[in-house]
């Protein structure tokens, strides 16, 4: 792929990523957010957290798919976008929704599970985005950054249930996203199982091998 | 944030001013639906039928009425779709006139009334009521209708009536929520049906409800008719009622049959009850910023609570 063309697909991300920002921002400013506007944007960073987050967790499964590596060089900046929306999210949370109503929102996290288990995936996602930068991945080591961001295969999981546990029924858009996850989560367990056959068989080619490493010496 | 409070109006502005700001369109609007009967879409929103109906001061909320606009374009509407602005864009497939409601059940007078007859069974009166949705938002909304027990005296309900049960129209061409569902698992069993005790339906608060603002109910609030329980969470109150039959089993109602262990029978405003998967015990009223605190019964404890002593309200939430 060449450098252009990967200039062009990082633009497209940004610009597509922004967007519902911008949306938020355009309501914000026009007051046409709603008879709710909180919960307008409560939803609405929500809703583009898990989209990206999914997102991110469909690159792999793009390229097992197809054999195409470009989605891979996708992924950090794709990901980094979903913990900036999931930090939104809080934050709109935190100082809109409570207003700093620091009891009220400890009591949410212990007694109510979809913010306990959302408040969980934002946590998880802090150490991933701090490892984000090609200097961790090599100050850490491939094999142990790579088993680090296994974790948000995890945080995948918790973010759809945080949307399930909360949704009153008849509301169906989480159930679309466990979809989707359950999707990306079967191409990469499929995967993984043919990996591990092959490599009982021996057939495995060194250059099938994809470490983290290389992922990102893909971007630049 | 652009979030204003609602301005500091008079009680007294509430009504006049959709009446005022409406009464020269309607002459132009009666004309263009007897013309066209199918309504745009646009003509869902504010301009209405002005309902003429006096206020009962006896029946009034310290905090500001919530604006028009928040209360008939947030609605939980089910049969129109599970979003709030579902209600107010697809308002226009329900058609509100003709209608009758059938009056039936353990009672000496069954009768199916002409909706234009049961309006006219009592003086309609505006009341101004909270409205506090089992969700955490909160709205103040002047109603036009009467107590529900006039009409429940006029038919005569036997010893055998113990509970009043209210049913929702029951077709997908005029509510489009009602159309087979992808996941049907998800969503509720139609007809919508709901339930009082026979004294809940008998208490003066419980208002048998034709208007709002002023005007006839906008489709999306629940036209032609439908209850208002002030001291329920919302669900409680049925709209676009088109059976009351009284009965002597507890009714089982919508939201009890698709969640039983989050929504009772009772369901009264009841901060210190939880739902199972959030508190109760704060509001955020609409065209507010800040969360205020929820009051028991909604703020109608002193008329209401005498129903309830005795009765565990954990228990029976």
């Amino acid at each position: 792929m060449t450098r252009r063309v990967r200039i062009i697909l990082k633009t497209l991300v940004w610009g597509v990523a922004l967007s519902p920002l911008a949306l938020l921002a355009y309501r914000f400013f026009t007051d046409s957010m709603g008879a709710n506007p909180i919960s307008y944007a409560t939803n609405l960073l929500g809703d583009t957290t898990l989209r990206l987050l999914l997102s991110t967790l469909s690159m792999t499964p793009l390229r097992v798919l197809f054999g195409i590596s470009w989605p891979i060089s996708l992924r950090r900046l794709l990901g980094l976008f979903a913990f900036f929306y999931a930090s939104l999210h809080f934050s709109v949370w935190i100082a809109v929704d409570h207003f700093f109503d620091w009891r009220a929102m400890g009591a949410d996290i212990v007694k109510r599970p979809y913010v306990t288990v959302g408040m969980t995936a934002l946590t998880l996602l802090v150490p991933l985005a701090a490892t984000s930068t090609t200097r961790m991945v090599k100050r850490l080591g491939a094999r142990n950054w790579q088993r680090l961001h296994m974790l948000v295969y995890v945080i995948g999981v918790l973010g759809v249930l945080h949307y399930l546990w909360l949704a009153k029924k008849g509301v169906n858009d989480p159930y679309w996203y466990a979809i989707w996850l359950s999707v990306v989560l079967s191409i990469r367990l499929w995967d993984w199982a043919r990996r591990l056959v092959n490599k009982r068989q021996q057939v495995v080619k060194p250059s099938d091998r994809v470490t983290a490493a290389r992922y990102h010496s893909m971007e630049a | 944030m652009l979030i204003r409070r609602a301005p500091d109006i008079g009680s007294s502005e509430i009504t006049d001013h959709t009446l005022y700001v409406n009464r020269r369109s309607f002459m132009i609007g009666a004309a263009a639906f007897a013309l066209a009967p199918s309504v745009s879409a646009s003509a869902a929103t504010p301009q209405g039928q002005p309902l003429a109906a006096k206020r009962n001061p006896a029946f009034a909320v310290d905090d500001p009425p919530t604006k028009f606009e928040s209360v008939t374009t947030y609605n939980n509407f089910y049969e129109f779709g599970v979003n709030k602005e579902d209600p107010a864009r697809l308002a226009h497939t329900l058609k509100p006139r003709p209608w009758t409601v059938q009056v039936e059940g353990h009672i000496k007078r069954p009768k199916t009334y002409d909706i234009d007859e049961l309006m006219k069974l009592a003086s309609l009166e505006e009341r101004v009521y909270r409205l506090r949705c089992v969700e955490g938002w909160s709205m103040v909304i002047p109603w036009i209708g009467y107590p529900l027990n006039a009409l429940i005296k006029r038919v005569e309900p036997t010893s055998q009536a113990k509970f009043v049960e209210f049913t929702t129209l029951h077709d997908p061409e005029q509510f489009p929520g009602q159309r087979p569902a992808f996941f049907s698992f998800s969503g509720l069993d139609w007809p919508y049906v709901e339930g009082l005790r026979m004294d809940e339906a008998l208490h003066p608060l419980t208002l048998l409800t034709f208007g709002l603002y002023g005007q006839l109910l906008p489709n999306q609030n629940g036209a032609p008719v439908r209850v208002v329980v002030p001291w329920k969470y919302g669900f409680k109150s049925a709209k676009s009622l088109v059976r009351i039959r009284f009965v002597s089993d507890q009714p089982k109602t919508a939201w009890e049959k698709a969640a039983p262990q989050e929504y009772g029978f009772y369901s009264n405003v009841n901060p210190q009850v939880d739902h199972p998967r959030w508190s109760q015990a704060t509001e955020r009223r609409i065209g507010e910023f800040r969360r205020r605190p929820t009051l028991m019964f909604n703020g109608y404890a002193d008329q209401v609570g005498s129903m309830y002593t005795g009765l565990d309200l954990k228990k029976y939430y």
